[in-house]
């Protein structure tokens, strides 16, 4: 991505609200929550379930060819794996057979990025989200944490990583867009900025009366998704996950995190003051040892 | 008195080396039935674990895609953390409020706290898939400051050197390192103050951990006051494994406890007891609170609800009415069941909050695999090998020698004695 005026403020803002927030541990990943970064829309009333974007994404990121076969109607819906980043999953609706792409959502606000003690999972400018394996200690906090349940682990390695779909981010430094997209023959997803997206996504759903759920999902779930679907099924009979509500996860453990500097401050303070105070006691009482109270004077070691 | 040499100062035609050497040697039987039992888990671990670090998780555990986190977490970190609770209580009540009646049992609380976080957060290790990158959040550039698992990791490490440092005049002692000793014990109050405070944050962290979780967990064991919950379970989770470990430590180690302890022992349990009972009090008035605030009414059905009820009923309120009872009515047989099963009840707690009630919505649930037991196993065999070397070697249940007893203590030790 080029350096441009905007971003060169964006990205100083970020920095002043980072500095600001401290060690308090306030969200690095809620302050760079700029919505103004890149996404794809997915129109599942245009895929035709080709599955070239399966293919196009294991050539583009040195995965094995993806396991093709399978998808019976009935059958659990197919997965993303830690060999294959996307998914075309088939669902058999009332209007006929709809086809949904999974991968990762490049959330605005990512929960596995906020939880990553080493942050190996980085939210980059332009909104990927990366796995960074130098970092990674493969404590799977993020498959915890994830609302989409996308990072997957090698669980057959010495040598494990976490795998999830990056947005094609290489490509897209050198100007393309992400390899499925530039695959799908049925311009089912579209690449481009997120906000740009969501006029998009609302143009058709205006456009074309009947023809979509009035509904972007991504748009405000967990507090806004990089991918962005649109369909003409509600979206619970397409294996959407509906109660994930519209905070951002990281602000779940937000209140957590701001009490944590305030008693590491005032806990050994407290801690002092009390131990004084029970010593004022003691002296008073120490004459009457023997009596009712038997107290015996403090050694300082165990 | 007991004079057992090795609670001594070694003898001064002895040179430190020959001692430690003397030392190392096992003291006592070799074929016991511990030791029959214990050999061939470890055993068995070993090759297990020779099979995790060349094959991958996979090969041993049965962890999936869906359930990350296992036996290795949820049993050996979030219960095994939650049972060493007990050595930041115990150090609160003698080290800030004073209750002097509770200090002979210190040392070897401390002493188990400090070996639980060593092996049971060292088990952590094991269940990392790069754990040569554990170093990671602790230098370099990859600070996590948005991360509860990175407030987790420091204040594991940081509060495992605090409990070294609380324990370590009796290893100064056991080495007759005399000015050691005066600089060590002059840190305790620090280490303890410090060490209280982590133990707080970090307590509740590991309940922090679960808050992102909250359309993964099932609502009756989520809410917004797991930390608060998680904090207050470990009060009595400590106590508890103090009043039970400290019922076999007097059976096994009858020989090591010393004149104040064996005088004392009853009374401190029943105090303990009582203690323990009173967070459990407060746990239950919490456990209301979040179950009101989550309006969990409509969840208390079908197999969940009577599951719920039976760990809130059965294994938090009926133990708590035996401890109780127990301390009023001196009854140590129903103190020290009460103890076992309050443990019995925070071990359920901790697993339905990290893995059984965690996607219980899956159609595949997650049970481990003989070999995640098999280690489980082997930890807690390996953190008693320990435990038991230290006990039969240092000062720990009592027996400190004469020349670390501030002025004054002894002639309190006498007294004590006197009076019971």
């Amino acid at each position: 991505m080029k350096l441009t005026r905007r971003t060169f403020f964006k990205v100083n803002a970020i920095g002043a609200v980072t500095l600001a927030a401290g060690a308090s541990a306030t969200s690095a990943a809620t302050a760079a929550a700029s919505t103004d970064t890149v996404g794809v829309l997915v129109d599942t009333t245009r895929c035709v379930g080709c599955r070239a974007c399966e293919a196009a994404c294991a050539e583009a990121n040195g995965l094995p060819e993806p396991d093709q076969s399978g998808d019976v109607p009935g059958a659990a819906p197919r997965q993303t794996s830690e060999k294959q980043w996307t998914a075309v999953r088939r669902y058999d609706t009332r209007h006929g057979e709809v086809f949904v792409k999974t991968q990762c959502m490049h959330c605005v606000q990512p929960a596995c990025v906020a939880g990553c003690l080493t942050r190996a999972l980085e939210r980059q400018d332009n909104g990927a989200v990366t796995w960074n394996g130098d970092r990674c200690m493969g404590c799977r906090f993020c498959m915890i944490a994830c609302p989409f349940d996308v990072p997957k682990f090698e669980y057959q390695s010495w040598n494990p990583r976490i795998q999830k779909c990056r947005l094609c981010v290489d490509r897209l430094r050198e100007g393309e867009s992400p390899a499925c997209v530039e695959v799908c023959p049925a311009e089912a997803l579209t690449f481009g900025k997120r906000s740009a997206l969501l006029e998009l996504a609302r143009q058709r759903i205006y456009q074309n009366p009947g023809a979509y759920v009035p509904h972007v999902y991504g748009e405000d779930e967990v507090g806004g998704t990089g991918w962005l679907y649109i369909s003409r099924v509600p979206f619970e009979e397409l294996g959407f996950r509906m109660d994930l509500g519209t905070t951002a996860v990281p602000e779940t453990t937000r209140d957590f995190l701001t009490a944590v500097p305030l008693v590491l401050v005032a806990g050994p303070a407290m801690l002092l003051a009390l131990r004084r105070a029970s010593a004022e006691k003691e002296r008073a009482e120490l004459p009457v040892a023997g009596g009712a109270r038997r107290r015996f004077p403090v050694g300082e070691e165990i | 008195m007991d004079a057992r040499p090795s609670a001594q100062t070694p003898p001064v035609t002895q040179s430190k080396w020959a001692f430690l050497r003397g030392e190392l040697r096992p003291k006592g039987k070799v074929l016991t039935a511990f030791n029959v039992l214990t050999i061939p888990i470890l055993v068995a671990a070993a090759v297990i674990l020779y099979f995790r670090f060349t094959r991958g998780l996979g090969a041993v555990t049965n962890l999936d895609q869906n359930f990350p986190w296992g036996l290795w977490i949820g049993l050996d970190v979030m219960t095994g953390v939650a049972f060493a609770g007990g050595a930041y209580v115990l150090c609160f009540l003698v080290y800030v409020l004073r209750l002097e009646q509770y200090h002979p049992i210190v040392r070897v609380t401390v002493l188990n706290g400090f070996l639980s976080y060593v092996f049971y957060a060292g088990a952590l290790l094991l269940d990392l898939g790069r754990p040569w990158h554990v170093v990671n959040p602790i230098i370099g550039n990859s600070f996590g400051l948005t991360a509860v698992l990175f407030l987790v990791a420091w204040h594991f490490m940081l509060y495992m050197l605090a409990e070294l440092v609380e324990f370590s005049p009796a290893i100064a002692e056991w080495l007759d390192l005399r000015r050691v000793h005066r600089m060590l014990s002059s840190l305790t109050v620090g280490a303890v103050v410090l060490g209280i405070t982590l133990s707080t944050l970090h307590q509740s962290a590991l309940g922090a951990l679960f808050l992102v979780a909250e359309n993964k967990i099932h609502p009756l064991w989520y809410s917004e006051l797991i930390p608060v919950l998680f904090f207050v379970s470990s009060i009595f989770a400590g106590l508890a494994m103090v009043i039970f470990e400290g019922s076999i430590s007097h059976r096994v180690f009858y020989d090591r406890v010393g004149p104040a302890l064996r005088a004392r022992h009853d009374e401190i349990v029943f105090g303990l007891a009582r203690i323990a009972g009173g967070a459990m009090f407060v746990y239950l008035f919490l456990q209301l609170l979040a179950f009101v605030h989550g309006q969990n009414w409509v969840h208390l059905t079908g197999r969940w609800g009577a599951w719920y009820v039976f760990e809130i009923v059965g294994l938090v309120a009926v133990p708590m009415m035996m401890l109780l009872v127990g301390h009023k009515h001196r009854n140590m047989t129903l103190v020290r069941v009460a103890s076992l099963v309050t443990m019995l009840g925070v071990v359920v707690n901790r697993l339905n909050v990290s893995i059984i009630a965690f996607k219980w919505y899956a159609p595949r649930h997650y049970v481990p695999s003989w070999m995640e037991v098999v280690v489980t196993a082997a930890v807690i065999s390996a953190e008693l090998w320990v435990f038991r070397w230290i006990v039969r070697r240092m000062p720990v249940l009592g027996f400190e020698p004469a020349w670390a007893k501030p002025a004054g203590r002894e002639a309190a030790d006498e007294m004590v004695a006197r009076t019971m």
